[in-house]
């Protein structure tokens, strides 16, 4: 029982940090700049790719740093030529224009590198166990993902909270014409904000490209949960957003677990009668057949009862 | 700047008008219904791939009854609502076969659909050739004179790996993990029932289904697996659910032997290789580009030269249009009226190995040998790999096809 809450704890922990890596770009870009952007898990989809393209001829680690400063250029070029024109039209149409740039972004990575899955491996200097527990290994990749994690974590909340350019950032968002009057170039703010969300991105693309599978659906299959751990946490808040992708993380490897049904606890229903034709179903389902909903179903909780979110500092 | 732009104009039309297909007074279309958008679309453009492949070739040779054979792609998205939408357009469109595959619960909903279109239109004759969908109702409960298998369905292929796990002593804890859908519970059930009656001294230490195409995480059920003590793992699990596996096994060092249907369609093998589990994935099909056959691999190689990426995941594509061409053929119509009778008792000698092969006529299941085979370095005389991982597929049991014949249900409805 101990071994099982143990191992479901750590790696419950570790998918927890891969989430939290893939909303922190997305927290910075929502609170920072109003922009709720769909695209977001595109980008960390580029980030992967171009991290398995680069790392083919220069090996993992040039990958690793010049993958996300790609992405972050791109993402630059987005904000610049295309959401500046689309800011003016009000918020929908962004969250428009971010929603087709996902379908865009992900049709020219097929067109390049084709739909099957890519071989982006995890380097030989991480790629031993670090530790054995129960008779598991952990991998050390994965520890890595872990600290890059909590240094994004920790890097960004002092940047936004404590800098002098995070402020100077939340204070354009809601007094542009202000801050553009004091002598900041709140245009140029903007895109390097926009530019930081998708580098962002890209770096948990490099983490999680060798630990998932790297192929041209993997922003389909994360995209969703990503909004989850966005909402539950808070919009614009990226402790909210820490804390989210931790609890979302252990409840689902919990659930996996936990082979509870309503059977298990109160006894198989009679063979016969009509309570079996319309729960029958329903009655024999166990908890771990429904962990992938558990966050979804946390976020309609937290809709009705707290919108805001665990730690949302605004309404939207 | 206007001149540019009206000779690019000119220029795009004119490549436009080149790449309109020439139309053939004669052509016999073939209706390809499977996913090619989306998730399922690596697997869906390689079976196409293959079809095109095919087709070329016959064309080369004078086409089927004088005329060029033509295959259409029709994107389903694994819907079975879209499906019959695109099987509709297809029948518009002028075709009387319909290739599909990948999804059971599309296929039974367009065998539903084919049987009652042939019932209300007789003398159309739309014919429903399936090469994937493997739920045993299709050939039983919901049997169709208008569908025929040419694929195992899951309840042979168990029969199959479960008569080869009789052979192997060092199997005695099995666990099985499958997909939280129809295909995942038949192949669990299945598991269950021919381990009970065949090999009762093993024992069954886990049943768990997974979300289907959801679960992005596996290490809580490696340790599961780990957990029970199980030396063997059964699982249909296919695509995104089998490569993410077999990671996190090979993360946290999980040995164990992996008994599996689809290891070896599109990313499977990658993963295999990620997680260095040599000579411990098996699979189960009709035919394996290693399998000293000559005709069998000059085809493979052909074809693996033309498409780089893909390897040659059906074979038994290559026995349906084969069959089909021949049925055409002997009699004399392209119309499925005048030649389903002559295909649902033919016998064929098989693409993968030239073994004898036959169309059962009461369910119109294709009876053919399987093959178990197991994925890790290559040896002298294996010179084809996977997913270019320098790894390819060995086998190491062929199981005739008379041991793989099930009893049937099916009543089989017959035209007059």
């Amino acid at each position: 029982m101990l071994e099982i809450i143990f191992i479901s704890t750590l790696n419950g922990i570790l998918y927890g940090m891969l989430l939290f890596l893939m909303a922190s770009g997305l927290t910075v870009i929502f609170s920072m700049m109003g922009v709720l952007n769909f695209a977001h898990a595109s980008f960390y989809m580029l980030g992967a790719f171009f991290g398995f393209e680069i790392s083919r001829y220069m090996g993992y680690w040039p990958g690793f740093v010049l993958a996300p400063l790609l992405v972050g250029v791109i993402g630059m070029g987005v904000e610049r030529y295309g959401l500046r024109q689309v800011h003016r039209h009000g918020h929908v149409a962004e969250l428009l224009f971010t929603f087709g740039l996902t379908f865009v972004i992900q049709e020219l990575i097929e067109m390049i590198w084709g739909k099957l899955p890519m071989n982006y491996s995890a380097p030989t200097a991480l790629n031993f166990p670090a530790f054995e527990i129960f008779a598991i290994n952990y991998p050390m990749f994965k520890l890595f993902g872990l600290s890059v994690s909590i240094a994004i974590f920790v890097v960004l909340l002092a940047a936004v909270k404590r800098s002098r350019v995070g402020l100077v950032v939340q204070a354009a968002l809601s007094h542009p014409g202000m801050v553009g009057m004091l002598g900041h170039n709140v245009d140029r703010i903007f895109m390097l904000v926009f530019g930081l969300g998708t580098g962002l991105a890209a770096v948990a693309g490099v983490i999680a490209g060798p630990v998932l599978v790297t192929q041209s659906n993997m922003a389909a299959l994360l995209g969703p949960i990503l909004f989850v751990v966005v909402v539950v946490g808070g919009l614009g808040s990226l402790a909210g957003a820490f804390v989210a992708s931790l609890m979302i993380g252990l409840l689902q490897t919990f659930a996996v677990a936990c082979n509870l049904s309503l059977a298990g606890v109160f006894g198989q229903l009679g063979a016969s009668g009509a309570l079996v034709a319309y729960i029958g179903d329903i009655w024999t389902v166990t908890v771990a057949q429904l962990a992938t909903i558990l966050p979804y179903l946390l976020l309609v909780l937290i809709l009705i009862f707290r919108p805001r979110g665990l730690m949302g500092t605004r309404e939207s | 700047m206007n001149k540019a732009m009206a000779s690019l104009a000119l220029g795009l039309s004119m490549l436009g008008a080149a790449a309109m297909p020439v139309m053939a007074a004669g052509v016999i279309k073939i209706g390809y219904v499977d996913p090619l958008s989306g998730d399922g679309a690596s697997v869906g453009q390689i079976g196409l791939n293959q079809l095109d492949f095919i087709a070329d070739r016959v064309n080369a040779k004078g086409g089927v009854l004088g005329k060029k054979i033509k295959i259409i792609g029709y994107d389903d998205q694994v819907s079975p609502q879209a499906a019959l939408v695109q099987v509709q357009k297809a029948i518009d469109d002028g075709v009387h076969v319909i290739v599909q595959g990948n999804g059971s619960s599309v296929g039974l909903a367009i065998e539903n659909f084919v049987t009652k279109y042939n019932e209300r239109n007789p003398g159309a004759g739309v014919v429903y050739l399936n090469y994937a969908a493997i739920d045993p109702i299709m050939t039983n409960q919901d049997c169709s004179y208008w569908h025929f298998a040419f694929d195992a369905n899951s309840d042979m292929k168990m029969a199959a790996l479960v008569n080869y796990m009789k052979t192997q002593p060092d199997i005695k804890k099995v666990f099985l993990i499958d997909q939280d859908y129809s295909f995942g519970h038949s192949v669990a059930d299945a598991a269950q029932r021919m381990l009970k009656a065949k090999d009762p001294e093993v024992q069954i230490v886990g049943n768990v289904f997974v979300p289907l195409l959801k679960v992005t995480d596996f290490s809580p059920y490696v340790a599961q697996i780990k957990a029970s003590g199980a030396d063997t793992v059964i699982t249909g699990n296919w695509g995104p659910d089998l490569a993410l596996l077999i990671k996190a096994a090979g993360q946290a060092g999980l040995r164990v032997h992996w008994y599996t249907y689809y290891a070896a369609l599109a990313g499977g093998t990658t993963a295999v290789k990620q997680a260095n589990l040599a000579d411990d994935v098996f699979q189960i099909n009709e035919g394996v580009n290693n399998y000293d056959y000559a005709p069998q691999q000059a085809v493979a190689r052909a074809y693996i030269d033309q498409h780089k990426s893909d390897t040659d995941f059906y074979p038994r594509l290559f026995d349906m249009m084969g069959m089909l061409f021949e049925a055409m053929t002997d009699a004399n119509s392209a119309n499925p009226v005048a030649f389903v009778p002559k295909l649902e008792d033919m016998k064929y000698k098989t693409f993968s190995s030239g073994a004898a092969a036959y169309i059962r006529k009461s369910d119109h299941q294709f009876i053919q040998p399987l093959f178990i085979s197991v994925f890790g370095p290559l040896g002298a005389n294996q010179p084809f790999d996977e997913e270019h991982t320098g790894w390819g597929w060995k086998v190491v049991a062929q199981i005739p096809g008379e041991d793989t014949v099930l009893p049937t249900t099916c009543a089989m409805k017959r035209p007059r």
